[in-house]
């Protein structure tokens, strides 16, 4: 039961991002990527990450895509006026298939190593997958949450500077 | 029980997926929604190895992955308009300004 649900919502994914790379209108594309997202977020569900499925639900297709909706609409670029040559969309498609026969080799190829950790299935049910990610953030990782404030105040003053009237 | 080859499997795809998209389509945009795909399909292999290693710490990059990602929107759309104020235009092959 759960392969088959897996397998439905990664053909839904897989489908739904090739729609993103093959679609004529970017518009079209934005929203195949929604949907790409949230196939992710039942991923997520499934791997017993039902926080990261919330982030991804309300980050991603909720915040970001909302930008570039909203920019794709903004600027009305409505279909492309032409693909790249044949020879960029052959070198590129071979590209990203040899890439893919690679992963798939190593993946194939090795197997989990390493100690397991604490955390499994009775624990996330016992003090709630939230808890377990705040405790990590605020006392192994305080440094860099620190430091990701810094990294969004600067997107935040770049992307007003390139906003300006004048730049 | 979904094995972790299968999750992995999956990113490996949606990965492919998105390079080709980078290398293939000529709107900026559309070349950042790729690469955007790219970020989630690394989310996905962290957080099924997070899972079936039992270790919380891939969930923690997967939130830093995230707010890269939406720094790195912010600032590239920016960089979208001012370029299509300029040019209007967001083609890559527009892109020229800096060649020699």
């Amino acid at each position: 039961m759960e392969t088959l649900f897996f397998l439905i919502v990664a053909a839904i994914a897989v489908i739904t991002s090739i729609l993103v790379v093959a679609n004529k209108n970017p518009l079209n594309s934005a929203l195949s990527l929604i949907m790409t997202f949230f196939c992710l977020a039942t991923l997520y569900v499934m791997l017993e990450a039902p926080f990261m499925a919330a982030i991804q639900i309300i980050v991603y297709a909720g915040a970001i895509m909302v930008l570039f909706v909203f920019v794709i609409m903004l600027l009305n670029v409505r279909t492309e006026a032409a693909r790249r040559g044949k020879h960029a969309l052959f070198l590129g498609t071979m590209t990203g298939l040899l890439l893919l026969i690679q992963t798939w080799y190593t993946v194939g190829s090795g197997s989990l190593a390493g100690v397991r950790g604490p955390v499994d299935s009775t624990l996330i049910a016992k003090v709630g997958h939230t808890e377990l990610l705040g405790t990590a953030l605020f006392t192994d990782f305080l440094l860099p949450f620190e430091i990701t404030s810094i990294l969004l105040l600067a997107a935040m003053v770049g992307a007003v500077i390139l906003s300006k009237k004048k730049l | 029980m979904v094995s972790l080859n299968s999750y992995l499997i999956l990113s490996a795809i949606l990965f492919a997926i998105g390079t080709i998209g980078v290398l293939t389509r000529r709107n900026a945009i559309v070349i950042f929604m790729c690469v955007e795909m790219m970020l989630n399909a690394v989310n996905l292999t962290f957080i099924a190895f997070s899972k079936y290693l039992g270790n919380l710490d891939g969930q923690i990059f997967v939130l830093f992955v995230m707010t890269v990602a939406a720094a790195e929107a912010a600032v590239g759309l920016a960089l979208m308009i001012a370029f299509y104020k300029n040019r209007e235009s967001i083609d890559v092959e527009d892109m020229n300004m800096m060649k020699w």
